[in-house]
């Protein structure tokens, strides 16, 4: 009996009615499609749609300028700590809601956006230093930087490099507090798709709005095991 | 809302006990017109079904609506999927090289259970007795939990709906939202019942209900060393694997635990990176009607200090190639299981998922369960031939053809005398005319077969263009009376005479 690679690659062969012959030329596949929109990325149009899809999601958006960032992060996580705090009495809630933690950064985010956070609030991850899932569970947010947002779909495309950091951080923490800057965004699929392409290696995450399930007599409720809340920070 | 997707009998409790697990997830329980009786004489399952089925295909329109290109990706997903089957071999090799190039391991299976051979060697090497697990349609079909059950491992699934049907010993009846038979009530009291930790004083609300899944799933996350997942898409190209979710529970899966096993239908190909442009806008779309899902994972092989840092790719023949070898039917291996095609299904919003028997329902099913298992079936008889399937398909496969097809070769098969051939296409033609006689929109179906047409038309059929000239090739048919489904499922139930409701 021969292995079963063998075998199945011979069974697929035999399906086709082919033999060991040299494959035919990929088609040629119609690609009548956009293969980009028609604002140019970075351009108001595309961020107003940006906007507007991630709202639809339920998605949190501040458009700051590149100075405020520190400021804005800052006062999200001081409304993220209340609100946990405020949580611990009710034991329902509880269970479900970090208590007051730290805020998860990968190492290499860029520190000027962590100006108004105490040093001690701030645990850096790296790939070489990672923090432990348990470590991660107790955090209260995380912030990260990302790679492109496509404007049709309100989706943001994180590629884990340096500044958006290993793909755990942005999932266990229950607060995603996501730094987009403006010429990061164009407005289609295709586009995105494209400028990824170029390190398809990395690992990807493509985030449109905060987790959610649709499950239960297909009513939406948002936020089961991902992060229940989604910030963006378009910053120009 | 409470009775939204109730069961019939109001007053009673809630059962919590499902269909329980079969032996052959593509084949199990009543035959299709048994089973789909017992659906039928459910009218709250009906009206459930019809509600849900209705809420997502206006949430489809509305977003597939607002593409103006959407034509255009149908043609490249479906010009692209043919390319794949023709290249399948070399394209597999490819992958192959790619993921083991990136530090995965692939492994091949002929069938379910060399497949579940494969996952239960990685998983006891691990020495560990649980996983967890993403939503998978593959290791649905190969009843790998069983599997892992008898090796001592319990595989947990983490999807809310799976986790549903997994606690009530059930199966799942939609592609997509596999609990969709069961309704909030229901949920409620098969978490109070089988979920250990889920709070004594939940309510049926669905946010509570979702966030007594999470707490019990988390802890579980945390401390998982196997996962194991199914694919969307595998890129030929490069070896990246992608994963579709909503909930975050396949992020977790695939990026926490140290070992991650993916298996994976030697189908589910797409030759370059870039072809992923066109499936990622067709499937969220056509499946949950949305934009895009909350989550997508893409990952190649092993990344150094980030997620699984062991990786095993799983490619599963289990019948495909048979699918493959058939050209009339080769394209149901085209399907991205977005589940669109269940949705506008009149037989399906009438019947349900458990009517067909398979993990695979609906018009998907009917055609894919039947080449999958090349056993004869009567699942090519559960649609209308309405057409709506074809038309919102995002790889634009023809199931109306494709279901004639595999009517025309149960009759051959069977070699059945004349009078047994009229019986079953007189059941498809009642089929169809209940279905008709019910909507109007069906009526209305552009794409009514011509088949359907030239038996309006003339009496009695002397040929039929292929693939019906097979089934014409030999016999004149005579044109089915005009009679109502009902009338039809009442003349069944007569013949059928003492045949118990239900059983299974
Ligand atoms: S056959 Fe088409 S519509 Fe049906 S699930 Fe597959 S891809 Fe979707």
């Amino acid at each position: 009996m021969s292995d079963a690679r063998t075998e199945v690659l011979a069974r697929v062969r035999e399906a086709l009615g082919r033999g060991t012959d040299a494959a035919p030329a990929p088609a040629v596949v119609p690609r009548g499609y956009r293969p980009a929109g028609e604002h140019a990325p970075g351009s108001e149009p595309v961020l107003e749609l940006l906007v507007d899809r991630l709202v639809d999601y339920r998605a949190h958006v501040h458009r700051v300028a590149g100075a405020e960032v520190a400021d804005v992060v800052a006062r999200l996580v001081e409304e993220v700590r209340t609100v946990a705090a405020a949580d611990a009495d009710d034991s329902h809630r509880a269970a479900a809601r970090p208590a007051p933690g730290s805020v998860v950064v990968p190492d290499g985010l860029d520190r000027a956006w962590l100006a108004g956070l105490s040093g001690d609030d701030v645990r850096a991850d790296a790939r070489d230093e990672p923090l432990t899932a348990t470590e991660l569970d107790g955090a209260c947010a995380v912030v990260t930087a990302a790679r492109v947002a496509v404007a049709e779909t309100g989706t943001i495309v994180l590629d884990a490099e340096p500044d958006q950091g290993r793909r755990a951080i942005s999932l266990v923490p229950d607060v995603h507090v996501c730094v987009v800057r403006t010429d990061q965004v164009v407005q289609t699929v295709p586009e995105a798709v494209r400028l990824l392409g170029e390190h398809p290696g990395r690992p990807q995450t493509w985030i449109s709005g905060p987790s959610a399930t649709s499950d239960i007599e297909l009513d939406r409720v948002e936020g089961v095991h991902g992060p229940r809340t989604l910030h963006v920070l378009l910053v120009s | 809302m409470s009775t939204f997707l109730g069961m019939p009998d109001a007053g009673a409790p809630a059962t919590v006990s499902g269909v329980g697990r079969p032996d052959d997830p593509l084949h199990w329980g009543a035959t299709f017109p048994d089973a789909a009786r017992t659906a039928l004489a459910d009218e709250q399952l009906r009206r459930n079904l019809g509600n849900a089925t209705s809420t997502i295909r206006a949430k489809r329109a509305r977003v597939v609506g607002e593409v103006p290109d959407w034509e255009a990706l149908r043609d490249a997903g479906s010009a692209l999927k043919t390319d794949v089957m023709t290249r399948l071999p070399e394209l597999l090799e490819e992958l192959e090289r790619n993921v083991t190039a990136r530090g995965g391991v692939v492994h091949w299976a002929r069938d379910a259970a060399e497949a579940n051979r494969i996952v239960a060697g990685i998983v006891r090497a691990k020495e560990t007795d649980e996983v967890v697990k993403v939503k998978s349609m593959a290791t649905q079909e190969i009843g790998l939990n069983e599997a892992l059950a008898e090796e001592g491992v319990a595989a947990v699934e983490t999807d809310l709906a799976e986790l549903i049907v997994q606690l009530a010993d059930d199966m799942p009846s939609h592609i997509l939202v596999p609990a969709i038979h069961r309704n909030r009530t229901e949920i409620r009291d098969i978490f109070l019942e089988r979920m250990a930790d889920a709070p004594p004083d939940l309510t049926d609300v669905p946010r509570e209900l979702a966030m007594a899944a999470r707490a019990h799933l988390r802890r579980k996350f945390l401390s998982a060393k196997v996962a194991v997942s199914g694919a969307n898409f595998a890129v030929a190209d490069t070896g990246t694997l992608a994963v579709v979710e909503s909930e975050g529970n396949g992020r977790m899966c695939l990026t926490l635990p140290e070992t991650l096993v993916t298996v994976m239908g030697i189908e589910k190909l797409v030759p370059t990176f870039d072809d992923l442009e066109v499936f990622l806008q067709l499937l969220p779309r056509s499946s949950t009607g949305e934009r895009m899902n909350p989550y997508t994972s893409l990952w190649t092989g092993v990344t150094p200090g980030d997620g699984p840092q062991e990786f095993h790719l799983v490619l599963l023949d289990n019948g495909r190639t048979k699918v493959l070898a058939d050209e009339a039917g080769r394209s149901a291996l085209h399907c991205i299981r977005c589940s669109a095609c269940l949705n506008v299904c009149p037989v399906y919003e009438r019947v349900g998922g458990h009517a067909y028997g398979s993990v695979y329902p609906g018009p998907i099913g009917a055609i894919l369960t039947p080449q999958l298992t090349g056993e004869k079936s009567d699942l090519p008889y559960a649609s209308t031939l309405c057409g709506a399937c074809y038309q919102v398909c995002p790889v634009k496969i023809d199931i109306p053809s494709i279901l004639v097809e595999l009517r025309a070769r149960e009759v051959e098969l069977s070699g059945a005398a004349p009078d047994t051939a009229d019986r079953v296409w007189q059941a498809a033609m009642k089929a169809a005319s209940y279905a008709m006689a019910d909507g109007g929109r069906f009526r209305r179906a552009a794409r009514l077969p011509r088949a359907l047409r030239a038996i309006a038309r003339h009496g009695v059929i002397r040929r039929l263009p292929f693939p019906g000239s097979l089934w014409t090739r030999s016999r004149d048919l005579p044109e089915p009376p005009r009679q109502t489904f009902h009338d039809w499922w009442a003349a069944r139930e007569r013949r059928a005479g003492t045949r118990q409701e239900g059983e299974r």
